[in-house]
């Protein structure tokens, strides 16, 4: 029951990056263009609505549909290195293949089959990193 | 209404439909965020063995790849029995610069023919490119621990300066490949 569950909010999201352009590498690169206020419309709303959900949940204290547990947001580690130095690294893979991982999985269904080998490198390239996380600033 | 689904949909329609994505995963007692789905593959095809990074309970993330799963069938679906049109209204100045740069197909289609058409296979360059762009996502979203959806959406409505900070690496690295280095690529 939780899979089905879990698999149809995986479909909406699914259709919701196609049909809203975020799939498109057309669309990433008139972002980082500034050619048009879309990509960033897209976000910037999904945060907006996203924070106005978040707030709610923390202010009426919403309960976990499945086991009524008290639903918990937990904070991101301290730190700036990180954060900004994998952001970057993460920026520039994101320009050249115009898809993050979300959208890579709904280009993969659109039967983009290319996409299958930026998944692949992009599985390698978290691969690469739990190898030499010890030796990265953090 | 069917009209304004099988069309392109507004941005703020679409950003909306996000943040319902999010609160659903929130209210089931999980978390947004799909760049986890690539360190649980790892795991999953033994990676533990060579990293400690990757000895977790795999199978209690079960449910993001089950998402993931439903991300592709909902790729599937919304191309071929949703969207009306496959192309994409990318501003005029948009289609200029790419259909300088080779995109031929640039304001036509959904994806790049030069990128994401099976001729790809057959082009070591592209196929190097591909490689190299998934490569840095997948590098960079586990150094950064997250992408787009878990630091700027997850993260930035529950106002981490954490995601906030990776944002801003987000940027600041597409911006300088597209301006500094695309030219050159293409």
């Amino acid at each position: 029951m939780k899979t089905i569950i879990y698999l149809f909010i995986g479909i909406f999201f699914g259709i919701t990056l196609y049909m809203s352009e975020v799939s498109s590498w057309f669309r990433i690169y008139e972002m980082f263009q500034f050619n048009s206020f879309h990509m960033y419309g897209v976000i910037g709303s999904a945060v907006f609505f996203g924070a106005i959900f978040t707030f709610l949940i923390k202010k009426l204290k919403i309960k976990s549909v499945f086991d009524q547990t008290l639903i918990s947001l937990t904070d991101k580690e301290k730190g700036w290195k990180r954060y900004l130095i994998g952001g970057i690294i993460f920026g520039c893979g994101w320009a050249i293949s115009g898809a993050c991982p979300g959208p890579m999985f709904s280009l993969l269904g659109a039967g983009f089959m290319p996409i299958a080998l930026v998944i692949a490198s992009a599985t390698l390239g978290t691969f690469f990193y739990g190898l030499i996380r010890s030796k990265l600033p953090h | 209404m069917l009209e304004f689904l099988t069309q392109p949909w507004p941005w703020y329609f679409g950003g909306a439909m996000i943040a319902i994505v999010l609160f659903l995963l929130l209210w089931t007692g999980k978390t947004f965020g799909m760049s986890s789905n690539l360190r649980t593959l790892c795991s999953m095809m033994g990676a533990g063995k060579k990293a400690s990074f990757f000895q977790f309970d795999w199978k209690a993330q079960g449910w993001n790849l089950v998402v993931s799963l439903g991300v592709v069938i909902g790729g599937f679906i919304a191309s071929n029995f949703i969207a009306s049109t496959n192309a994409v209204a990318i501003s005029t100045e948009t289609v200029d610069q790419l259909v300088a740069l080779g995109f031929e197909d640039a304001g036509k289609s959904f994806a790049p023919k030069l990128l994401f058409s099976n001729n790809a296979f057959s082009d070591p360059y592209v196929l190097l490119l591909l490689i190299l762009g998934g490569f840095l996502v997948g590098f960079g979203a586990r150094y950064a621990g997250g992408c787009t959806s878990g630091h700027a959406i997850s993260g930035l409505t529950n106002f981490q300066l954490p995601s906030f900070i990776a944002v801003i690496g987000f940027f600041i690295g597409g911006l300088f490949v597209n301006h500094f280095i695309i030219p050159f690529l293409f």
